[in-house]
């Protein structure tokens, strides 16, 4: 398996950046993984992580008042999960669960925060990358909101 | 059949477009809750043929008709697949069309898919809910002839699990032709293992040669707007780049006006048309 540093550079999130800036942002990051049914985070926690995906599948769940978890979306290989470590308050504003085995990279959210804060540029590239990312799923929540196979669409 | 250039190929119109001709119900499936094929055979014996992406009026006789897209296999002309949604009085009554019923069948009409013209590149299919039905004579065609392609996409959205459609063809293409099948669905309960989310964001991730693809993409209008616009930023050229309109289709022949989007009668001029000319007419509400 390759080395966290072996592996960013090669990732499309981090597509274009510096070697020199994705060793420096890789220095936030630790391997991890989850088994299935295990939660990388929960609603309302405090938003600490932001997670590259390496392999497996995870859920990113809402639970309504009654029934069941609504699964909202879903983060395969090479996805990226969570930017609420990003925006204050910094907590979790949904469930997200291991479905498969899943290994992830794990990067400290106070620490890349604080290589954005030293580094105005470096915060402005990954600013761009994470609102790509959220643009990406806002449009995704905004088309899929309008229904579009249900009867009469 | 020529390549398409801005619009599909018109096809020959039936000797008199207005008569319907008789078919027998020989077998009718249930596909989802709300979605069931019918197989139908000509009673005359005479078989249909037909262009993958091409559509017939069905008439179920004391209902009406309505415009249906052709889900079967174009070698096939002795037997013609119908998938129809139940929406409305006349969709019902043809889904309620049981073995040894008769239905009355005008066409084909329209333009075709025409995906022999991406042989030696690379096909994608973009289907959204019961759009992958038009495209199943197209994947159906690319399956007959594997070798002549390269890599082969689907890209399937559906609304929930239980939506989704064909699923027998979809392990199929995939086990023994080498298509790489992808679904996802907008709505997932916790025992589905698969995707969560919107089909256009397959493509941006889906492993193929862009400038030398062919897409053909059919869903809910929105989505193929969306699904066009991914396609064409991954660098899919715009004449490679069919969508199948739909509009109410009434004669069939380009003469009543119904189906009319701009300059163009969609049940002759259409309803696959390339991306370069319906670009600009696509988010235009008056249209």
């Amino acid at each position: 398996m390759q080395t966290i540093a072996e592996y960013l550079p090669q990732h499309p999130f981090f597509g274009g950046l510096d070697e020199s800036v994705v060793a420096l942002l890789a220095g936030c990051a630790v391997n991890a993984h989850f088994h299935p049914g295990q939660h990388l985070f929960h609603e309302g926690e405090p938003a600490d992580t932001f997670y590259v995906i390496r392999h497996g599948r995870v859920s990113l769940e809402v639970h309504p008042p009654a029934g069941p978890a609504v699964v909202v979306d879903s983060a395969h290989t090479d996805d990226v999960v969570g930017w609420s470590w990003l925006v204050p308050p910094y907590r979790w504003l949904f469930d997200a669960r291991a479905t498969d085995e899943t290994s992830a990279i794990a990067f400290d959210g106070a620490c890349l925060r604080g290589r954005c804060e030293a580094d105005p540029a470096i915060g402005y590239a990954l600013l761009q990358r994470v609102v790509q990312v959220m643009s990406n799923r806002l449009q995704s929540a905004r088309v899929r909101l309008l229904d579009l196979y249900g009867v009469g669409a | 059949m020529t390549a398409l250039t801005g619009r599909g190929a018109r096809m020959q119109p039936p000797v008199d477009p207005f008569l319907p001709r008789p078919f027998v119900v020989r077998a009718h499936r249930q596909d989802t809750r709300d979605t069931y094929t019918l197989v139908l055979e000509p009673v005359d014996g005479v078989p249909m043929v037909f262009a993958a992406g091409q559509f017939t009026m069905m008439h179920a006789f004391g209902a009406g008709e309505a415009p249906i897209s052709i889900s079967g296999d174009p070698a096939r002309a002795d037997r013609l697949e119908h998938t129809i949604r139940n929406v409305g009085a006349v969709t019902k009554a043809l889904v309620r069309a049981a073995p040894g019923a008769e239905v009355g069948i005008r066409g084909p009409f329209g333009t075709g898919w025409e995906v022999s013209s991406g042989g030696g590149g690379d096909v994608v299919f973009v289907a959204g809910g019961i759009g992958l039905a038009p495209l199943r004579p197209a994947i159906l065609e690319v399956c007959a002839a594997r070798a002549r392609y390269g890599r082969v996409l689907l890209l399937y959205g559906a609304r929930t699990p239980e939506d989704i459609l064909f699923g027998d063809d979809l392990r199929r293409w995939s086990d023994e032709h080498d298509i790489d099948v992808q679904v996802t669905v907008d709505n997932g309960q916790h025992a589905w293992r698969g995707r969560v989310g919107l089909v256009t964001q397959l493509i941006a991730r889906g492993g193929f040669d862009a400038a030398n693809t062919l897409a053909l993409v059919c869903g809910p209008e929105v989505m193929m707007r969306y699904a066009a616009m991914a396609l064409a930023d991954r660098g899919v050229p715009k004449p490679r780049l069919r969508l199948s309109m739909e509009r109410n289709m009434k004669c069939g022949v380009g003469l009543c006006g119904h189906c009319q989007l701009r300059e163009f009668f969609l049940c002759v001029d259409g309803p696959v048309l390339t991306y370069d000319v319906l670009e600009p007419l696509m988010s235009r509400a008056e249209l």
